[in-house]
């Protein structure tokens, strides 16, 4: 087999002491020709540095390759070690040989140039084209990745594309020249899951087109399971284990793959869903939500007349029971956040009832609180522990008592934070003890309800599965319901007694979590269940599918006709007629 | 105070602390009393001599001692530059996050009014205050203030309403959180960082400011002794008496340069996207 | 509503802000506005000279009155007479406004052509001996207020080369090009010092910041060389900063003027101002400020536009 790249015993280190403060400890690996190869790691596994070393990338980004080789056979036989390479010789690699596509599609493209400018530069600088010659071949480069009407798109600058196109964008600059190597580096993570099976399936069908080899990485296992030929698994800049991907997941040998592969949670088609709770007579609801609608004013025109709404929210109803969780999932812009938000009065209804009662026999001031996606930005830094826990309390003015003192330790060592960390500040804890102390201090006032919105998506996988853990504890102790927002139908198949599928401002189906999952009747919650990515989809490939989301924008005075929603089963509706 | 000694590490912070230091206890030793000669007192016998161990920095044209007129000097330079700031910077504050806050007219009304004080250039601005209110230390003080409260208004306003967005505002306000709470706990807390480093960097322009304006002879008057002041005189003896020159010169570009480095260095250490590279 | 659009809708509304200020600032002065108007000579009038005086200005009308009379007369040129030239006011500020213009814009060149090659070097060299070398330089131009480095070239001139700038006449650029240039270097340089500090301190971070950016990772996946990815990626975006500091400058220029005109003896608007200042010359301090005041709202509306021009995501975006 001849080989493609060959990289062996490579270190990297960074700062101006690169060996002693090396992040990837001597990885090795091959790629055959039209071979793809997944990395698989959270975030620190050193997955992403490894990847920037092949193109020697990470030279610019204040790291180093203190030993190894990458040995990399070019389009004309000969064999060059990327590692010593010039870099001049490296930049007739880059972008000719070796294409890149990265995380962030939003960021990734420079705001004031065209996207035609951006793509024609690599015809011009990898082939010498110039005027016209260039122009053509970037509008069939950006035809090449489904991008409608692309003569004119080529004129648009980045901030006007969505996230989706503008992967799409950066996938026609990688492959504009057919390189024999794509490194893909998470290049779906900051996407919806819809979107994420488009660019998936188009990267499938460019990688048949062109037989480029592929370095994938992700955090996601699940999601390379219909994608890869072999896998790499790595952790705190070693790789664990490598193999055939059947081999792998069918038959891991070491812990972490392991790990990874059973404890994370993993989309199994509601077959992996709770069955603590049961709503019955005794049932005692919570919370009732009818006909919530939010919409914001359009304004328009040198008076800022208002011209239009967008219909955010429109007519969303559901109730919750005591101990129950109701898992809302939708994609960006459904409206799954603003609903969260309305609960909560931090942005106002414009029509609707929300009726929220406090647990049984408790005293409880608020009864709906809130977790917040970002556990970062959700707790003030200037404040220590002590006082970010204080918050709720003074906010409904009770004094902060020695009874108050030992509901926050009570809490800290509930949700499995140190005694000690009253006096500390939240830098000096990791992401997940953060979000932990975040569900200590929505707590505070013994609420009834949580709201949760996106809890556990700004983790890692292994810390989610703990959170989630931990949740589900908490809500057995203290029978608490949640409403659990999220894009993420791995998590929710885990946490969701009921799932409610919104798009566009609307619940579609809502239902039992096995109901929905297993048995989905609205085509939105089809289409969604057939993008996420999961362990089971092995070989089988994602379609491309280019439908964009409508627009919530309505002119002044428009009303939707009311909801229908027909019976699909018990305690399951389906949205009719849409 | 880790602060500090952060300070005390970051290279141009340890240099920015001790010359602020230096001139800081010259002035306090200046208005004290303790300059080795009166500072008004003139000897018409010892005019424009050179320095000398018993003048270290010489004498000027009236025989005053140039390094006491140096210690009153900055002392004065200091006063006018601290008040000025600290006035700018609480009618900043107060301005800047109740427009952040309450936003709509109110947000309108001051912004509209500190961009019509922004139209001015900062030292005509002065300058017509001072027109109207004739020359002294104190009307530079109102003068300077008034000219950058426009800029610590800004200052302010930007970051107040970013953090207005902040999930941390959010989540203050679903438990319930009175507005006074969230704008006294969640926002100035937060602003304490780039306010620190903005009136460092505005006690630097204000020096400037306050020796430019004596240096026309609208800031500072005479017998009082003031940067500007002594700069003015020097002007017309530079060749025969060159210290008299050098003396106020170096003496207030290290002024300046102290604060400078020590707002550098503050931004460095305060600002968490620095602070992340530094780590 | 598109951007630049917004700020030409907002200048009629802020330059009307500003008339009122000066119109009311000089009402505040001291005394009544007869002593305003005419300054020192006022105390030569007998009262009934005084009393026609109020009648014909119009100063027995109510303040909204009087101020509609002043605006109208301002809008159609008419700031009034000096009392110190003896001329129109808006004469006077001709007269000399075109010397303080050309120090402003030469220093300004002076400092780009300076400031932004070295912000480059040093944010591409970083922490190298060249970006810190840059960077020491820059810290004391930033330092230094422009007068003292006036003084001092003035006095380095003296001591090492016996010789003194011109001073007190003017030579207009178009009479004597290059005598023009040789006169006004100094004064510009002396004036630019603290703008160029400040664009190799702008130019240096900004791009610092972007050399980070994503964008910049992207355009070297595409195997551009260094120099183009500086300056074909890079470089537009480090201009936007740039060009908003060039607006907020432009006022310091025509603000430090006053200072440098006066050191160098330099018969500018600065120099009219400083004079009307001390003269009471009241007419002549409210037209000379207010028209700066304008010129550097005019400077500041270009500068929005350019804006525009440099940054698509204005271009659009309503806010």
């Amino acid at each position: 087999m001849s080989s493609l790249l060959s990289v062996r015993d490579l270190k990297v280190g960074f700062g101006p002491r690169p060996e002693s403060n090396e992040v990837v400890h001597g990885v090795s690996f091959d790629l055959a020709p039209g071979e793809t190869l997944a990395i698989v790691g959270e975030s620190g596994s050193g997955k992403s540095v490894t990847s920037m070393a092949v193109n020697r990338l990470i030279d610019f980004g204040g790291g180093r390759i203190t030993s190894g080789s990458t040995a990399f056979t070019r389009a004309d036989g000969s064999t060059i070690d990327l590692a010593r390479a010039e870099e001049r010789q490296l930049e007739g690699i880059r972008g000719r040989e070796i294409g890149m596509i990265f995380q962030e599609p939003m960021t990734s493209l420079n705001p004031v140039l065209s996207i035609g400018t951006q793509i024609e530069e690599v015809f011009r600088i990898q082939f010498a084209m110039s005027g016209a010659e260039a122009k053509t071949a970037a509008r069939e480069a950006l035809e090449r990745v489904r991008i409608p009407d692309a003569a004119r798109r080529l004129t648009y600058a980045p901030h006007q594309l969505s996230g989706g196109m503008l992967q799409r964008v950066m996938i026609a600059i990688a492959l504009a020249s057919n390189p024999r190597l794509l490194i893909a580096d998470e290049p779906t993570t900051a996407l919806d899951v819809t979107i994420q099976a488009q660019i998936m399936g188009l990267l499938s069908e460019m990688k048949r087109e062109t037989g480029t080899g592929m370095i994938f990485i992700t955090h996601d296992i699940g999601l390379v399971a219909g994608f890869a030929d072999r896998v790499m698994v790595m952790q705190q800049g070693e790789v664990v284990e490598q193999g055939m991907l059947d081999a792998v997941l069918d038959n891991p040998q070491h812990d972490y793959t392991k790990h990874l592969l059973n404890a994370v949670p993993h989309f199994s088609d509601g077959r992996s869903v709770r069955h603590d709770m049961q709503r019955d007579e005794g049932s005692r609801k919570v919370l009732e939500v009818e006909d919530l609608t939010v919409r914001f004013p359009v304004r328009a025109g040198l008076l800022k007349r208002q011209t239009g709404n967008v219909h955010a929210v429109e007519g969303v109803g559901f109730d919750l029971m005591q101990g129950e969780t109701l898992g809302i999932v939708g994609e960006s812009g459904s409206g799954k956040s603003t609903t969260a938000r309305a609960i909560l009065d931090l942005v106002r209804p414009t029509k609707g009832r929300i009726r929220a009662e406090g647990l049984a026999g408790a005293v409880s001031d608020k009864p709906v609180q809130m977790v917040f996606q970002n556990p970062n930005a959700s707790l003030n830094p200037r404040l220590t522990v002590k006082q970010l826990l204080a918050e709720p309390l003074i906010a409904v003015r009770r004094r902060i008592d020695a009874e108050a003192v030992s509901r926050m330790e009570m809490l800290l060592d509930r949700v499995g934070l140190p005694a000690d960390s009253l006096a500390r500040y939240p830098h000096e804890f990791s992401g997940g003890q953060r979000q932990r102390l975040c569900i200590a201090r929505a707590l505070m006032l013994n609420p009834s309800i949580l709201v949760l919105d996106e809890a556990v998506s700004a983790l890692d996988v292994s810390v989610q599965a703990k959170v989630l853990d931990l949740l589900i504890d908490l809500q057995n102790e203290f029978g608490l319901a949640y409403l659990f927002v999220t894009h993420d139908m791995a998590v929710v198949e885990r946490i969701a007694h009921r799932i409610a599928v919104v798009y566009a401002g609307q619940i579609v189906e809502i239902g039992p979590t096995s109901e929905v999952l297993a048995n989905p009747r609205h085509d939105y919650t089809r289409q969604l269940i057939k993008a996420v990515p999961s362990l089971d989809r092995r070989h089988s490939d994602y379609g491309i599918d280019l439908t964009e989301i409508p627009s919530l924008v309505r002119p002044m005075g428009w009303e939707p006709d009311a909801p229908r929603y027909e019976s699909a089963g018990e305690g399951h509706l389906v949205r009719a007629g849409a | 105070m880790s602060l500090f000694r952060d300070l005390l590490r970051h290279p141009s912070g340890r240099i920015g602390l001790i010359i602020v230091l230096v001139f800081l206890l010259a002035a306090i030793a200046g208005k004290a009393g303790l300059s080795p000669f009166d500072p008004l007192a003139q000897d018409r016998l010892a005019r424009l001599q050179a320095p000398s161990a018993s003048h270290l920095f010489g004498t000027d044209m009236f025989g005053r001692d140039v390094l006491s007129r140096l210690m009153v000097g900055v002392a004065q330079s200091f006063i006018v530059s601290f008040f000025s700031v600290a006035v700018a910077t609480l009618a900043g504050t107060v301005l800047g996050l109740t427009a952040a806050w309450y936003g709509g007219l109110w947000d309108g009304i001051v912004m509209r009014l500190m961009d019509v004080l922004l139209a001015f250039p900062a030292i005509l601005l002065a300058l017509l205050i001072i027109a109207i209110m004739g020359p002294s230390g104190w009307t530079s003080i109102l003068a300077i203030a008034i000219v950058y409260t426009p800029i610590f208004t800004r200052v302010v306003r930007g970051p107040a309403l970013s953090l207005k967005r902040r999930d941390f505002v959010d989540a203050a306000r679903s438990f319930g959180s009175s507005r006074r709470y969230i704008m006294s706990r969640h926002l100035a807390l937060n602003l304490v960082a780039p306010l620190t480093v903005q009136i460092t960097l505005a006690l630097a322009w204000a020096l400037i400011t306050e020796a430019g304006l004596s240096f026309l002879g609208l800031g500072t008057q005479p017998p009082q002794a003031s940067l500007g002041l002594m700069l003015a005189d020097a002007r017309n003896l530079m060749e025969m008496a060159p210290w008299l020159l050098l003396v106020p010169a170096v003496a207030l570009s290290f002024a300046v340069l102290g604060f400078n480095l020590l707002g550098d260095a503050l931004r460095d250490l305060l600002d968490p996207k620095t602070r992340r590279a530094l780590a | 509503m598109p951007y630049p659009l917004k700020r030409l809708l907002a200048f009629p509304l802020v330059m009307f802000g500003v008339s009122v200020f000066v119109f009311i600032a000089i009402r505040l002065v001291p005394g009544d506005a007869i002593t305003a108007m005419l300054g020192t000579e006022s105390g030569l009038l007998t009262p009934a000279q005084r009393e026609a005086l109020t009648a014909y200005f119009g100063l027995d009308q109510n303040i909204f009155v009087q101020f509609w009379r002043w605006l109208s007369g301002v809008v159609q040129g008419d700031f009034g007479i000096s009392t110190t030239y003896g001329q129109p006011v808006l004469r006077v500020i001709f007269d000399h406004f075109s010397l303080t213009l050309e120090l402003a814009v030469l220093s300004m060149l002076l400092s780009l052509v300076i400031g932004l090659p070295a912000g480059i070097y040093a944010a591409t060299h970083k922490d190298r001996p060249g970006d810190l070398a840059v960077r020491v330089v820059a810290m004391l131009g930033q330092s230094t207020p422009g007068f003292v480095v006036g003084l001092l070239l003035i006095f380095s001139l003296s001591v090492f080369f016996g010789v003194l700038p011109q001073m007190g006449s003017f030579v207009p650029f178009w009479q004597d090009p290059l005598g023009n240039l040789s006169q006004m270097i100094l004064p510009a340089l002396t004036l630019g010092t603290a703008f160029a500090a400040a664009v190799i301190r702008v130019s240096r971070s900004a791009m610092l910041d972007i050399l980070s950016e994503d964008y910049v990772r992207t355009a070297r996946s595409k195997g551009l060389s260094r120099r183009r990815v500086i300056w074909r990626h890079a470089l537009p975006n480090a201009l936007i900063p740039l060009v908003t500091l060039s607006g907020v400058e432009f006022g310091y220029l025509l603000g430090g003027a006053v200072l440098v005109e006066q050191i160098f003896a330099l018969p500018g608007l600065g120099r009219v101002v400083l004079d009307a200042i001390q003269q009471r010359d009241y007419a002549l301090v409210q037209g000379t400020i207010l028209f700066i005041a304008f010129n550097f709202m005019v400077v500041n509306l270009l500068v929005d536009l350019a804006y525009a021009a440099l940054d698509p995501r204005i271009r659009f975006e309503t806010k």
